[in-house]
């Protein structure tokens, strides 16, 4: 994906589309395909956790009732507020750039990183709270997907921020416009994406042991 | 930015106002026991939410029926192999 940015950047200099499509509308469309085809393979990924977690709920009812009441649902919500903000920042920097202001989408889009930072912080806090209280990934099979889940999603959030730092990188190089903005427009859907994603983690871990 | 309140923007700020208070909603439900209807709200509130996030945020609205199915079918995909593991694990 990194490499696909590049490029666009680069060839959104000189204001026409990397790829072989004449029209800078079709480019458009494409890289947009492009990253819900590779946000369809995410759903499969993160599919398969979603399966194994449906299986062990229904085989040891009991074991989730008990166990998730052990993590902390203030810190789970408070995060789930920190990601509905983050996507709300990054819809204004589209949004921003649509309409050519590439300062102000810059600081939205800084804006999503450092919440994206909160959100990890959090996270933190909350796996150091477990591992005092002896809860690890070992513990049992609902702790098993509980870090797994959140792990891997955490390992998106880290990403995604490093997507979105990049974006600002190249914004203040100069890159984009009201014309050509791609990475921005898919840097933000793919942001979105990992916010989908805690929004099923809260209720399955947190709230519906 | 302050000159042109933008329809967008509005829509924008206002899909975020429902995430948060369906969030609020779906935490206090949490505290209520309601059985096996906890799960069925806390789904339906977290699809609820997903959607508004896909359409507002995501654009899927506007979207041609190309990037609507390339949202939809793995969905389908993903209820396919959750209920064809669960015949498997469920029956044996």
């Amino acid at each position: 994906m990194a490499v696909r940015l590049r490029e666009s950047g680069r060839a959104g200099r000189v204001s026409a589309p990397p790829s072989g499509h004449a029209d800078p509308r079709v480019a458009f469309e494409a890289a947009k395909l492009g990253l819900w085809t590779f946000l369809a393979t995410e759903v499969l990924l993160f599919g398969a956790l979603f399966t194994a977690y449906t299986v062990f709920r229904l085989k040891y009812p009991a074991l989730f009732q008990s166990e998730h009441l052990k993590l902390n649902r203030v810190l789970g919500t408070l995060n789930t507020l920190v990601l509905i903000t983050s996507s709300l920042s990054v819809v204004l920097g589209v949004d921003a750039i649509r309409r050519g202001k590439a300062r102000l989408l810059e600081r939205y889009y800084g804006v999503t990183v450092l919440l994206g930072a909160v959100f990890l912080c959090v996270k933190y806090i909350e796996w150091t709270e477990e591992f005092r209280h002896g809860l690890y990934p070992g513990t049992n099979i609902f702790f098993s997907l509980y870090f797994m889940m959140t792990g891997l999603h955490g390992i998106h959030v880290i990403l995604g921020m490093g997507v979105l730092a990049y974006v600002v990188v190249l914004s203040r190089r100069g890159r984009f416009s009201e014309g050509y903005h791609t990475p921005v427009e898919i840097a933000g859907l793919y942001w979105h994406f990992v916010d989908l994603v805690w929004i099923y983690l809260l209720p399955l871990l947190y709230l519906i042991g | 930015m302050s000159h042109e309140p933008s329809g967008a923007r509005r829509t924008y700020v206002t899909v975020y106002i429902a995430l948060v208070l369906l969030t609020v909603v779906t935490v206090l439900v949490s505290y209520v026991n309601l059985g096996l209807m906890n799960v069925v709200v806390a789904l339906l509130i977290a699809s609820a939410k997903a959607s508004l996030v896909a359409l507002f945020f995501m654009h899927l609205k506007s979207e041609d029926r190309l990037v609507w199915g390339f949202a939809l079918v793995p969905i389908a995909f993903l209820a396919l192999i959750i209920f064809g593991t669960l015949v498997d694990t469920m029956l044996r």
